[in-house]
């Protein structure tokens, strides 16, 4: 009898065009997302050879790295208007659906994917960003490509590619109550590194991550690439399928239900086997922040910088430290922030929201901190001004804007001043990311709410009790 | 792209691991809508930023003429921008070799027709070591996958495919649309 197969294998050799001996593999694009910052130089190779979008029809496009987040009438940044009037033409004259900035699916492009239905179980989607990874948490394999692929695209739908090694990381036992999925894969990173992904893709497996939300599997795949990895995916489940259920890009009726057996059919086979099996114990994470220059310089809220004389990379972690403000051995509850941003990718859909206003409730933003809570998409925002969010994150002096990527890389105004200190719900705390010597730290949702509160980092779990002692919490969505 | 066989270059050091795309290319210099001009914005916060643009060391005199790149482990990891070997090419580097490359980064920087040379650690670091004050060439041969410099000479081997695509030039796309009927016999096959 043939071995059973893994998500990652089904996906890839459905999608085999074409193969030679000693030569990548070609495979076909099912969704291709375009953004304005890594498409013009594409769309400007096709007219410089005289070539054509194949199918436009499998392309969809949105504005969101660069676009403001209040007062988007007038685009004060003319360079960055023209990148965005490019990617308007450039749909135009391929036939491309854009959402642009004003229209009602705009919303950074991995959070708009799964609320169109876009992002299917079994699909290969790419795009011209590093988080497409994202996309994998409905059992797609979803990876992001450079601009030079985004035209290969672009002009043939396919791609060259090596096929991926498996890798699986088994996350056994449960989460613990006031841990999230951010600080679970925060927790990954900080325990097998920045480069262990590289050459594999990974897929998530255990008990914990079959209790996450979808909400929660995307924020887990989002990071993906920060420990290396091109793609991050999950098996397709129940969930998966409910998910995705009335969806504007999805069968109805019951084409839904034939087309979701297909999807089912894609979740690896029991006596599957991956070329590397990493393990983690859900119960041993607490939540997490980082404290240097990549994602991997990560500590539980319980920890200290690290020692000096306690690390190999000596010269990596003093230099981290040094561009961080840090000392070696500092407490992370010591470390005083005056900048909160939620929003990004990785934690910018309603659960997110929904999550930190429920800390937030009925406590004020730290006098000397701005607070920002930046929607993924406009739908997000619509919801949850409908629940009253909205209202909660004002009363505490958040200021609530307009989606986009925002503060996660600082494109467009909304940038952290030099020597500045973030607690970020974004994915990258790489030097200047967030603003030019801006410092940042990730964390969750909840986490960014309570440094909002203190002013400094705390453990959120303090709050959580008293919340759950409460009535009237959101929470609307699980 | 242009075919490449050889290259013969003064090497700079960047002893650091995990160099990422954003120290690369700052996002501030992203929103440009041509692939050309980046080189003078390559590393642009450790050249001109805050703290250490003159440790960093590539506007010196002895680095200026530089055209290989020798960093540390992953280099190139995080953010998918190609404007980072844009960037790097624009500049004048022709051939980048670390211990280890992050995968869009070692995918985007081959379309460019950029070497990656993948050398052991310790390798590195003696290049590192020897490179400073601009003391290190390092003569690239493709075709027989070899680099020699004064004191040595290191075999190396590239995927034979990325290998046969650089020392031939070879555009990607025109070479997909030769299979143009795979491609309609594959959608025929899947259209529902």
């Amino acid at each position: 009898m043939e071995k059973g197969k893994t998500v990652i294998e089904k996906v890839w050799e459905s999608h085999i065009v074409h193969q030679q001996e000693n030569k990548p593999d070609l495979i076909y694009i099912d969704q291709h997302l375009i953004h304005e910052v890594t498409s013009p130089q594409a769309f400007e190779g096709l007219r410089l050879n005289n070539r054509k979008v194949r199918r436009p029809d499998l392309t969809y496009a949105t504005m969101d790295h660069n676009v403001p987040t209040q007062n988007r009438t007038v685009m004060k940044d003319e360079v960055a208007k023209v990148q965005m009037e490019t990617l308007q033409h450039n749909c135009e004259e391929f036939g491309i659906t854009l959402a642009d900035m004003d229209h009602p699916d705009q919303g950074i492009v991995h959070v708009i994917g799964p609320q169109l239905g876009l992002t299917q179980p079994g699909r290969t989607i790419v795009c011209g960003d590093s988080h497409t990874s994202t996309h994998g948490a409905f059992g797609a394999l979803a990876f992001g490509i450079g601009t030079s692929e985004v035209e290969h695209v672009l002009a043939t739908q396919t791609l060259m590619q090596e096929r991926p090694k498996t890798m699986n990381v088994k996350v056994g036992g449960e989460l613990a109550k006031g841990v999230t999925a951010k600080d679970l894969i925060l927790a990954i990173i900080s325990k097998f590194g920045v480069k262990f992904g590289t050459g594999y893709v990974i897929e998530y497996t255990g008990e914990a991550i079959r209790e996450l939300s979808m909400e929660g599997r995307m924020t887990v795949c989002n990071m993906s690439i920060e420990g290396g990895a091109r793609a991050g995916l999950i098996s397709p489940d129940e969930k998966t399928v409910e998910f995705l259920r009335g969806r504007r890009h999805v069968p109805q009726g019951e084409a839904f239900e034939e087309k979701a057996a297909e999807w089912l059919a894609f979740a690896t086979d029991a006596d599957a086997e991956y070329d590397v099996t990493l393990e983690i114990d859900a119960q041993e994470v607490e939540p997490q922040v980082s404290w240097g220059t990549n994602p991997g310089m990560t500590v539980p809220i319980s920890g200290n910088t690290p020692l000096l004389d306690a690390v190999e990379n000596r010269d990596e972690v003093k230099r981290a430290l040094q561009y961080m403000g840090l000392r070696e051995g500092q407490p992370i509850t010591a470390i005083e922030v005056d900048h909160v941003f939620i929003g990004s990718c990785t934690n910018s859909r309603l659960s997110d929201l929904e999550s930190a206003a429920d800390i937030i409730k009925g406590h004020r933003v730290k006098d000397g901190v701005r607070a920002i809570v930046v929607p993924g998409s406009f739908k997000v925002k619509l919801q949850a001004e409908e629940l009253g969010i909205d209202e909660v994150f004002k009363q505490a002096g958040f200021e609530w804007r307009e989606s986009g990527c925002s503060m996660c890389l600082a494109m467009n105004d909304d940038v952290v001043p030099a020597g500045g200190r973030c607690a970020s719900t974004s994915n990258r705390n790489f030097e200047g990311r967030q603003g030019n010597g801006a410092r940042t730290h990730l964390v969750s949702p909840e986490m960014a709410a309570a440094a909002a509160i203190e002013g400094k980092f705390t453990d959120v779990r303090k709050f959580q009790e008293k919340v759950l002692s409460q009535e009237g919490s959101f929470g609307s969505s699980s | 792209m242009e075919a490449v066989r050889r290259h013969r270059g003064k090497v700079f050091p960047l002893d650091r691991d995990n160099v990422d795309t954003d120290q690369i290319i700052p996002k501030q210099f992203l929103k440009r809508v041509e692939r050309t001009g980046f080189g003078q914005f390559v590393f642009h916060n450790w050249r001109f930023g805050n703290d250490d643009g003159e440790s960093f060391g590539l506007d010196s005199d002895d680095y200026r003429d530089a055209s290989i790149l020798v960093a540390g482990e992953n280099f190139g990891c995080g953010s998918s921008r190609e404007h980072a070997p844009w960037a790097l090419q624009d500049y004048g580097f022709k051939a980048i070799i670390a211990p280890s490359f992050a995968d869009i980064f070692y995918s985007n920087a081959l379309k460019n027709g950029i070497i990656l040379i993948t050398a052991d650690r310790g390798q590195v670091k003696e290049w590192i070591l020897c490179a400073e004050g601009g003391g290190l060439h390092l003569d690239i041969d493709l075709e027989r996958q070899i680099v020699t410099w004064e004191t040595g000479r290191m075999g190396f081997a590239l995927p034979p495919h990325h290998r046969e695509r650089l020392l031939n030039g070879w555009d990607d796309i025109a070479l997909t649309l030769l299979l143009e009927e795979k491609i309609e016999a594959y959608e025929a096959r899947h259209e529902a």
